[in-house]
């Protein structure tokens, strides 16, 4: 790693993670928000936060950024204590939060210099003005922040937390309102930070943003962690492929009808579990005489598991329930 | 201590920005007691041998304005930013509770002690006053917006909503410092409401203050700052305690 590296030298640390989370619980009146969370973020990870609105995620970020205190169970971020060494945990950390707030009073510009001073950032000028680039904000630089687009203010929320370059990064739903052309240049920016050794964790509701950027991904829901794991291995834990083809000719012989998983007309998607049974479902269908029209392979994706993973979850909650 | 500095610097820039409505406003309201006041009771009224009412008026509405001056600016700006969700910008920071405070209440001061000026300038062509004590005046000055700096900071922690702040600031804040002597010598009160306002802390700070132009007030100066230093000291305590326990501010 590099001299001037986000990490730095902190041999007595070195071992920690960039985030731990032990049995975090808060309640709001009624509502467990969070129900005794566990969770180990390491060092230089992409780490995806998912969940159906109200899940939690927000709750639980707010707890490690020290905006909330939790009821129950212990936040670090890089080794620091949120609560018993707080300044310390607030120094390695940048949030992005959800809500679009901003501070009517300043230009943009003044927006990201207070907010570098408020980190004790010295010399800050120079990464100012590359965030200004980065984030594309550069010919609204000297504008009032009322004066802004909502997604322009998003990327001003992004650039306040990182002018004093935390060695980790929350962003909770950071492409909300941004369009396309941003949240490209966006990704970029934060891969790139990703590489210099940041750590980076992510709250997003496009699945597919998730899935291209995260190595790892928790599914959270009521409160809880319903899923963790490699984001490539989340998707491969239930069926791998699905085979859809359109058939002329013959219909579909019985034994394979009761394999298909939607016919529409005459349109069938048969789910796989290896790549091999491609073969042999279609030349049982060559046997059937029926001719093939058109075929796709279906990878399957972060979003059908998502919905998979959150009706398993509400089974087990209704049982739970009874 | 680069944090306070980066802190007091955006409080400061907050209220200058819209000095209009922070700074002159406040001084035009103060203008307008001193005329009105003076004018009813220049002719029947004298608190002070010596001293004529318009002109024993003049530091007392110079103390009132800085300190609801003082206020005002600490708890405004904490109120608004948790009503327009910007507070996250200040709570994120690694700033010690200390620095936190100290900023708010420094900018508060500045606040008040501008306006405090800027009534004194404002009134320099309608009165001649003349200043006895001036470093007691100064360090009644200091104290008094330092104390409502604090206060400020304590209904900012407090408060969620505006309504909460005004009912604040016109319950507590503004009969204590109507109450307070800035119209009259409380020697003019029967001994009750003399012995109440010996309670308030707000007229320690008018009298010391009156002290300090005309050498002459109800109580002695020393007794004034001891009791100025005695509110600065218990307000500061529990908000510090308050900012240290994350009460309102991290739910
Ligand atoms: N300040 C609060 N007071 C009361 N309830 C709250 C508060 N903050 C959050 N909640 C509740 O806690 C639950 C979790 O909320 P949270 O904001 O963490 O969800 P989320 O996963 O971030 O959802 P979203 O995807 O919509 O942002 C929700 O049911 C929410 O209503
Ligand atoms: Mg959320």
């Amino acid at each position: 790693m590099s001299a001037n590296s986000p990490v730095g030298p902190q041999s007595a640390l070195n071992a920690s993670p960039a985030i731990e989370v032990r049995g975090l619980a808060k309640r709001f009146g009624k509502l467990q928000a969070l129900d005794h969370i566990d969770l180990t973020i390491e060092r230089g990870e992409f780490f995806g936060l998912l969940g159906p609105n109200g899940a939690g995620k927000t709750t639980l970020i707010s707890i490690i950024a020290g905006l909330t205190r939790a009821d129950a169970g212990v936040a670090k971020v890089m080794g620091h204590d949120v609560i018993a060494d707080y300044r310390a945990a607030r120094r390695a950390l940048g949030v992005v939060p959800q809500e679009l707030v901003f501070d009517p009073f300043f230009t943009v510009r003044e927006t990201l210099e207070f907010q570098a001073g408020y980190f004790g950032a010295k010399n800050s000028r120079a990464w100012i003005d590359e965030v200004i680039e980065s984030l594309d904000l550069g010919d609204k630089a000297n504008t009032n922040m009322r004066a802004l687009s909502g997604g322009m203010k998003r990327r001003v929320l992004v650039g306040q937390a990182l002018v004093h370059k935390p060695p980790v990064i929350v962003l909770d739903e950071p492409t909300a309102g941004v369009d396309v052309g941003l949240r490209m240049t966006l990704w970029k920016f934060i891969r790139r930070l990703n590489d210099d050794g940041h750590t980076i964790v992510l709250t997003t509701h496009y699945l597919e943003e998730a899935e291209s950027l995260c190595g790892r991904i928790a599914m959270m829901n009521r409160g809880r962690i319903v899923a963790l794991d490699r984001t490539d291995a989340l998707i491969k834990r239930h069926h791998s492929l699905n085979l859809r083809v359109r058939l002329i000719g013959a219909s579909l012989p019985a034994a394979l009808r009761s394999r298909c998983v939607a016919s529409v007309d005459d349109t069938h998607t048969f789910p796989l579990d290896r790549f091999e049974e491609v073969e042999s479902t279609l030349a049982s269908l060559r046997a059937a005489n029926c001719r093939l029209l058109e075929m796709e392979l279906l990878q399957p994706d972060l979003e059908e598991i998502f919905v998979e993973i959150m009706r398993t979850d509400a089974m087990q909650h209704a049982k739970g329930a009874q | 201590m680069s944090g306070f500095r980066a802190l007091a610097r955006k409080e400061l820039l907050r209220f200058s920005r819209v000095s209009m409505q922070t700074v002159f406003a406040p001084v035009v309201t103060t203008l307008l007691y001193l005329v009105v006041f003076a004018h009813v009771l220049e002719s029947r009224v004298q608190m002070y041998p010596g001293v004529s009412y318009r002109v024993f008026l003049v530091p007392g509405l110079v103390m009132m304005a800085i300190l609801q001056n003082a206020f005002a600016n600490s708890s405004s700006s904490l109120v608004q930013s948790k009503m327009t969700g910007n507070i996250v910008f200040v709570l994120l920071p690694p700033f010690s509770h200390v620095e936190f405070f100290c900023a708010y209440v420094f900018a508060s001061m500045v606040r008040g002690l501008t306006v405090g000026v800027g009534v004194l300038i404002a009134t320099s062509p309608l009165v001649e006053l003349n200043v006895a004590h001036p470093l007691w005046a100064l360090a009644f000055a200091i104290c008094g917006s330092a104390v409502l700096g604090s206060l400020g900071v304590l209904a900012g922690i407090w408060a969620e909503k505006i309504d909460q702040l005004s009912a604040f600031q016109n319950f507590v804040v503004v009969p204590a410092t109507f109450l307070s002597g800035v119209f009259y010598s409380i020697n003019s009160l029967s001994p009750v409401w003399r012995d109440v306002s010996l309670a308030n802390p707000f007229f320690f700070m008018i009298d010391g203050f009156r002290y300090s132009f005309f050498g002459q007030s109800d109580v002695a100066p020393t007794t004034s700052i001891v009791a100025v230093l005695a509110a600065l000291f218990t307000l500061s305590a529990i908000a510090l305690m308050l900012l240290h326990k994350g009460y309102r501010m991290r739910p």
